[in-house]
């Protein structure tokens, strides 16, 4: 950490894609009109015959990428969070997921990212959508490091994935040292009083949140659950045993995403008070993303404010054998 | 692929077999759609017994020519002819939509021996049919791709977008075959959402079209396999077909889209079949 840096995923992806195709000549990357938005044209230039851009007909692309990967080329399908994961859901779910296609949906302008272009662009359901499907993996790196490593990692995994990526920049967490395995989260920081479990552009508000709490002399976990689907249960199980209190915190509605899959997992295998930070039964608005999340209450001031909750929480059952 | 080119009357024999088993297999299952089953026959059989390069002792031979049941509904129609065509055996005909069988209610690529592609939500194959002729194109693969539509399912949008993309990258290995039997679920494809001018809409979309009549075997054939060995661009072929094509009180009625014939209606059904079959 402390490398102030900030880089968008979506860059880093259209890097490692271009540095993956020249190792593997299976890999094609088809684009619908929103490359130049994702720089996947510099893609386009480097290797014409393995680029297809399908213009702004992302039901089309994403069945034609199912054919691809029958003939066993793996497809890197880009586009944006939102018209990957609705206009094209049931071409994901019938085409792709359910023949267990290779597909890979890169999915850039997740979550609050794409602030400014208001509520059509922002993608705060995706999540939801691509975990409901079975057989999906679904991810969202933190920073620009994990997610070169995520593209990697998604073309050497046999079956769909679904990446999702940021429109603005995020702080870089990692270096390249880092080891990247998909279902498995990274430990940013081991905690006692509660953790956060983090994901996507969250994880670097989450260790910021962090630090505010160290400083008021609650030592905070942060877990990078760069995996949605599968979740990395045994870290979710393993951090609730150890802290007693965990807060989840995501750039996505509150409906079916992160925080719903640990509270599943919570609620199984070891309840403890659990807070879920993300966006509520709302729609958001246009707004600079940084004060979108302030506006929407996920900032790293509502982390803060979650795990204190969680963390007094805690202590009352304890005291009292009682969570009320 | 096998050497030996059946000829037009085995072909029309072959198609008669296969609209038996249609009709066996739907009314066993107690479920399906035989009307657009039973219209497609002739165009299907003269894809597996003679157009396509094939070999269904390797069914995932790389180099084999691909088909997609976009129709998907009409399945049992490709089932027989994969079965015919020794893929699998033909006792599990009798499978079809039960529990366990391999034979699913839409094409299931995962189960079945033969199926190139999963369908079976309207208006995804010729997308996918697509992708498979781009990807051929990038493997170095000189093989066809045969999507067979319903003139209805081009009621939904995706197919446009599939033509129109056809077009940019003028895939001519890529052929739609519409079976065009002028009906749909809830009536008559005119009435519900009318699709006409069929052959000038492919044609603004870049496309070559023919016109045959889908129950013309000799007709079938030799468009297929001019269009195979000659086209310049992706092809439409609009084959004119009658719903429920041999059995005389299925033809043309909308109501025989999605119902299987009871015990009674089977036996009528398989009865005039039969007398096809043999006369």
């Amino acid at each position: 950490m402390a490398d102030v840096l900030a880089y968008p995923t979506r860059y880093a992806y259209a890097e490692a894609v271009q540095e993956l195709a020249a190792a593997n000549p299976d890999v094609v990357l088809l684009n619908a009109d929103v490359a130049k938005s994702m720089r996947t044209n510099e893609f386009a230039e480097r290797f014409p015959e393995r680029e297809f851009n399908f213009g702004i007909a992302e039901q089309n692309m994403m069945a034609a990428a199912a054919g691809m990967a029958t003939l066993g080329l793996i497809p890197f399908v880009s586009t944006y969070a939102v018209f990957a994961s609705m206009r094209a859901c049931e071409q994901v779910r019938t085409m792709i997921c359910y023949p267990r296609l290779n597909v890979k949906i890169a999915a850039s302008h997740g979550g609050l990212t794409p602030g400014q272009d208001g509520v059509t662009h922002q993608g705060l359901e995706d999540m939801a959508l691509m975990r409901s499907l079975a057989g999906m993996t679904v991810i969202q790196p933190a920073d620009a490091t994990s997610t070169r490593k995520a593209v990697w990692a998604a073309a050497a995994h046999q079956g769909p994935v679904y990446l999702r990526l940021t429109r603005d920049p995020v702080p870089v967490l990692y270096d390249d040292g880092l080891e990247f395995e998909i279902g498995r989260a990274i430990t940013l920081r081991a905690g006692r009083d509660a953790t956060i479990i983090a994901i996507g552009d969250m994880v670097a508000l989450a260790v910021e949140a962090a630090d505010m709490l160290g400083r008021e002399g609650l030592e905070v976990g942060v877990l990078d659950m760069h995996t949605l689907k599968p979740l990395d249960e045994d870290a979710v199980v393993r951090a609730a045993q150890a802290t007693g209190a965990i807060v989840t915190a995501e750039d996505h509605t509150l409906f079916g995403g992160l925080g719903s899959a640990v509270a599943e997992v919570l609620g199984e295998q070891c309840p403890v008070p659990l807070s879920r930070v993300g966006l509520g039964n709302t729609f958001a608005e246009s707004g600079p993303y940084r004060e979108l999340l302030v506006r929407y209450r996920m900032s790293s001031v509502d982390f803060a404010a979650a795990v204190r909750a969680v963390v007094s929480r805690k202590h009352r059952v304890r005291q009292h054998g009682s969570a009320s | 692929m096998d050497s030996d080119t059946p000829a037009f009357g085995d072909l029309e024999r072959m198609a008669a077999t296969i609209r038996c088993d249609i009709v066996q297999m739907i009314h066993r299952a107690g479920a399906g759609h035989p009307g657009g089953a039973l219209s497609a026959a002739d165009l299907v059989t003269a894809l597996y017994f003679r157009v396509m390069r094939l070999d269904p002792r390797n069914p995932s031979w790389p180099a084999r020519d691909r088909f997609i049941l976009s129709k998907g509904h009409a399945c049992p129609v490709l089932y027989a002819a994969l079965a015919r065509r020794g893929y699998f055996p033909l006792s599990e005909l009798d499978t079809l939509r039960q529990l366990g069988s391999r034979l699913q209610g839409h094409p299931d690529m995962l189960k079945t021996p033969g199926i190139d592609m999963t369908a079976g939500s309207l208006g995804q194959g010729l997308s996918a049919g697509l992708g498979m002729a781009l990807a051929a194109r990038v493997r170095g693969l000189d093989i066809h791709v045969y999507v067979l539509l319903g003139d209805g399912e081009v009621q939904e949008g995706q197919v446009w977008e599939a033509a129109m993309a056809a077009s940019k990258w003028q895939t001519a290995n890529l052929v739609a075959l519409l079976d065009c039997n002028r009906l749909q679920n809830d009536g008559e494809v005119a009435g519900i959402m009318p699709v006409e001018p069929l052959a000038a809409k492919w044609r603004a979309f870049g496309w070559e079209v023919r016109e045959i009549d889908g129950h013309n075997m000799r007709e079938i054939v030799e468009t297929l396999e001019e269009v195979r060995d000659h086209a310049v661009r992706p092809t439409a072929i609009l084959a004119h077909t009658i719903k429920g094509c041999g059995v005389s009180f299925m033809e043309n009625v909308p109501g025989w889209h999605g119902r299987a014939p009871n015990d009674e209606e089977a036996e009528q059904a398989l009865c005039e079949l039969r007398r096809r079959l043999n006369g």
